[in-house]
């Protein structure tokens, strides 16, 4: 899976959870609760599709590591690599 | 032979636009299915009936906005014979409130009707505020059409969902609100709660599950704070004419909804439902509230409302109470502070806590006892 496999993926699935947002608008370096106004059940949302659709399963202590879509195209090929 | 009728879903509520028929003529329904979704200052509202029988007639037209007490449907009991020919006439609209039409979209811009535009572009502009004068046009003559709107409008947010409203529902929050600070002799009470054991708790539990199965510090607050409404008189139901107690706690859930607006609708039985469930039903109702599906029941039925201001949020915040509730309790942001534990002073998660109460109802003993209670409850995670 490519990096931009991985970010049309994480993208998709955050368009999902938030279908109020638009993909077009989403910067590389948005935080996703401070700039895109996730909550906490949103970011579980988020997480559970991603664990169902590329079988990463991110525990709590690593989700700083998906707080932007820059940070989580890195991690994400990261532990798919 | 009972008349469905277009039901109040708030004290705020005057009319509301039926929007979708679920059932027909004939279809036999019972007690709790939801037979129609109607359109309020809150969304899309799904309302459900509150008997068993037969659908004899529907009598409300899909488009148009009705009076609350307005008759929709006429449902005869099961066995009972069709309504003869001559009870069909239709019943009178009691209030004789007309049906409004529908409005004109607003206009897009003042010299908007200079412009060349197909009528499929211009409705584009009007729903994302797009101005057709700043629009170059790519159809006949020059003219804008619908892939110029698209294109001139990406970047910005999409419409609001269908029925959600938040100009309307901020007048419907704020009506609300103004009705409670006027007629409710609000108290308040702060608290801080040590939740380390908790957070300890929790995170363990999390750490063995996969992303589907965990559970979120909000959950816990909502166990503990209806357990605690359960047990402490005075919290937990509805004052109309005087106060009227719950025997179950319908924990209204605060939903902040981005781009504005708030909504507070009840899980039922919440102080029943185990942990894992009780998650699934705030995921589910979340979710629900934000694509503006929430059910007439839900919207009504609340005892209690338990807020909670998340991750990244303040310290606390002291509510207004959601009438005909009487009482409303909101969680700050957990935050790490020096507290003291056994003599020495240790980095602790603690969560501020505030009640605002009813002094209709209660006074402050009884609201210290509560918080004291959910504060209890929360120092054994494993229990709620």
């Amino acid at each position: 899976m490519t990096e931009d496999d991985i970010k049309a993926a994480f993208l998709e699935e955050l368009i999902s959870v938030a279908p109020d947002l638009d993909a077009e608008d989403i910067g590389g370096n948005d935080h996703l609760q401070d700039d895109l106004e996730l909550d906490s059940m949103d970011i579980l949302n988020l997480v559970t599709a991603l664990h169902e659709r590329l079988g990463v399963n991110i525990p709590e202590e690593d989700y700083h590591g998906i707080e932007t879509l820059n940070k989580a195209v890195a991690y994400l090929a990261g532990r798919l690599g | 032979m009972g008349v469905f009728k277009m039901p109040s879903l708030g004290a705020d509520m005057e009319e509301g636009k039926l929007v979708e028929w679920l059932v027909g003529p004939g279809d036999t329904v019972k007690r709790g299915d939801v037979v129609a979704v109607v359109e309020t200052q809150k969304g899309a509202i799904e309302i459900e009936i509150f008997e068993d029988g037969v659908v004899d007639r529907i009598d409300a037209a899909l488009g148009t906005t009705l009076p609350v007490g307005a008759p929709l449907a006429v449902i005869r009991g099961e066995g009972e014979a069709a309504a003869p020919a001559a009870a069909r006439e239709p019943e009178p609209v009691p209030t004789a409130q007309p049906a409004k039409p529908v409005p004109a979209p607003p206009p897009v811009a003042a010299v908007a009707g200079d412009i060349p535009a197909s009528p499929a572009a211009r409705a584009r502009a009007a729903e994302l505020g797009v101005d057709l004068s700043g629009v170059t046009g790519s159809g006949p003559g020059g003219a804008v059409v619908l892939a110029d709107v698209d294109a001139a409008g990406k970047g910005k947010r999409k419409p609001a969902k269908q029925g959600l409203d938040l100009d309307a529902m901020r007048e419907a929050i704020a009506a609300a609100m103004t009705r409670s600070k006027h007629e409710i002799p609000h108290y308040y009470l702060e608290h801080e709660i040590d939740l380390q054991k908790a957070d300890d708790w929790l995170r363990a539990r999390n750490a063995d599950c996969d992303p589907g199965d965990r559970i979120l510090m909000g959950t816990l607050f909502v166990k503990a704070a209806a357990l605690a409404a359960r047990d402490v008189k005075g919290m937990n139901g509805q004052y109309e004419d005087g106060f009227a107690p719950s025997k179950t706690v319908n924990a209204g859930v605060a939903v902040a909804l981005r781009g504005g607006g708030l909504i507070a609708p009840a899980i039922m039985d919440a102080a029943s439902q185990p942990l894992d469930q009780l998650m699934a039903s705030m995921r589910d109702l979340v979710a629900r509230a934000r694509s503006g599906r929430l059910r007439g029941s839900e919207m009504t039925q609340g005892t209690i409302t338990i807020s909670s201001l998340g991750e990244n949020g303040v310290d606390g915040m002291t509510a207004v109470i959601y009438p005909p509730q009487v009482a409303i309790v909101a969680f700050g942001t957990p935050r790490v502070a020096p507290r003291v534990v056994d003599g020495a002073v240790m980095a602790r998660l603690c969560v501020h806590v505030t009640l605002a109460a009813d002094h209709r109802v209660s006074d402050g003993r009884r609201g210290a006892k509560f918080l004291k209670q959910i504060d209890t409850l929360l120092q054994s995670p494993e229990e709620l």
